[in-house]
């Protein structure tokens, strides 16, 4: 009997031929951005969309008259990124183009799942819940696509990226882009966060990312460690900023300045 | 995927795609030799696992609306979330069957399923959209559950 490939037709469907569509739609739509950042961490709770939303805003204050900056919440079932940019909860634009982002303070362009679900509601699928586990990792990253892929960003100076805790987002993300985006690496003090970014850098660095550095957030009194430091010097990368407890504005213009 | 007639040593030709609305699929190949055809019928989970992926068994019939997937399956998304109609959709007419039909539909999805009907009706000179030129576009474009 012969196989898949003795079969010289093509295959209707097209599945591949469909995957190569949406990866050139998004390769299209993110013609126009200068810089792409993944912002991550192997430990939840350190910060990151702090960091990222207030980076965002200081890079939009930098380049005030350019392209413009963009944040893609990819934490899609957290996602804290409009109230950290004070995004008004309105209606998304649609047209045949796409949809538009959302405006946040520093007219930081943002699309967030936080935009589009019910009030304090998770973020839920539709589909058969026994086995779920199965398909709502592939429904999740195909809203990661459609986030990059069909929201109009025009051109941008960078677009910030706002990963969850762990690879997995990260993963998804190389496959969708084609290839591993530079990463920015965000700690706290910690040997217990220490040990968690270390594994997220490493795993960072061996897709092939690019390490752009690390922010340490939360430096103070309260949390004991010297994370940044001890990364930097495992990886190479440098220490870009450190984020006390109560930053003041001119921190993120600082962090900015570097990034 | 591709089906072999394996008596006629043929490839066989996709011939139609069903979504009868209760998440299973079931989609139909013939032998373009014998026509023997044949059915495959898939449960939910298989279903929803290969729409997850933002790709469609038989091929596309509709061009890929913007976040398509996030809005046919995002169960919890706010019903305001989107404003559509942004969009010339010509003159064609929505009978008061099918406008109370589409009122139906979640609000976080409708604008974007109004406007595939708008697009069938238009592309085939269709000047009034009525529930049964919703069923034919529906069985024809495989728009399970709108």
């Amino acid at each position: 009997m012969r196989t898949y490939r003795d079969l010289k037709d093509a295959d209707r469907s097209g599945l591949g031929q469909q995957i190569a569509a949406q990866r050139q739609r998004v390769a299209e739509r993110l013609a126009g951005v200068r810089r792409i950042v993944a912002v991550m961490s192997g430990k939840g709770g350190v910060g990151k969309s702090y960091v990222t939303a207030h980076l965002a805003r200081a890079i939009a204050r930098r380049h005030k008259g350019g392209w413009g900056v963009g944040v893609l919440d990819a934490d899609l079932n957290g996602p804290t990124i409009p109230r950290l940019l004070q995004t008004p909860v309105a209606q998304q634009r649609t047209s045949d183009k796409g949809v538009e982002p959302a405006i946040g303070a520093d007219g930081v362009k943002c699309i967030s799942m936080g935009l589009l679900l019910d009030e304090g509601a998770p973020l839920a699928f539709k589909g058969p819940e026994a086995e779920s586990f199965v398909w709502r990792g592939a429904m999740e990253a195909t809203a990661l696509r459609e986030f990059l892929g069909d929201v109009e960003w025009g051109k941008l100076d960078a677009l910030l990226i706002d990963l969850p805790p762990g690879m997995q987002r990260y993963l998804e993300l190389c496959d969708i882009l084609g290839a591993p985006p530079p990463v920015l690496t965000v700690t706290i003090p910690t040997p217990e966060s220490r040990d968690a970014v270390r594994r997220a850098m490493r795993a960072a660095r061996e897709r092939g990312s690019d390490l752009l550095g690390i922010v340490e957030n939360m430096i103070g009194v309260e949390l004991k460690g010297s994370a940044g430091d001890e990364l930097s010097r495992e990886f190479g990368v440098r220490v870009l900023g450190r984020v006390p407890w109560h930053p003041r504005p001119d921190c993120w213009d600082r962090l900015a300045v570097v990034v | 995927m591709k089906f072999l007639c394996v008596d006629c040593d043929q490839q066989m030709s996709f011939g139609e795609r069903q979504l009868p609305g209760d998440g299973t699929l079931a989609a139909t190949f013939k032998c373009p030799k014998c026509g023997r055809v044949v059915a495959m019928l898939t449960n939910p989970m298989e279903t929803q696992l290969v729409s997850s992926l933002g790709v469609e068994i038989g091929g596309r019939t509709v061009p890929a609306q913007p976040l398509e997937n996030v809005r046919k399956m995002v169960a919890t998304g706010r019903e305001d979330a989107f404003e559509d109609g942004k969009r010339e959709t010509g003159h064609v007419q929505w009978s008061p069957d099918a406008q109370e039909r589409l009122g139906r539909v979640p609000n976080f999805v409708r604008g974007m399923v109004k406007r595939i009907y708008a697009d069938y009706a238009r592309e085939r000179g269709i000047a009034e959209i009525t529930p049964a030129i919703m069923d034919t576009a529906r069985a024809e474009l495989g728009l399970e559950g709108m």
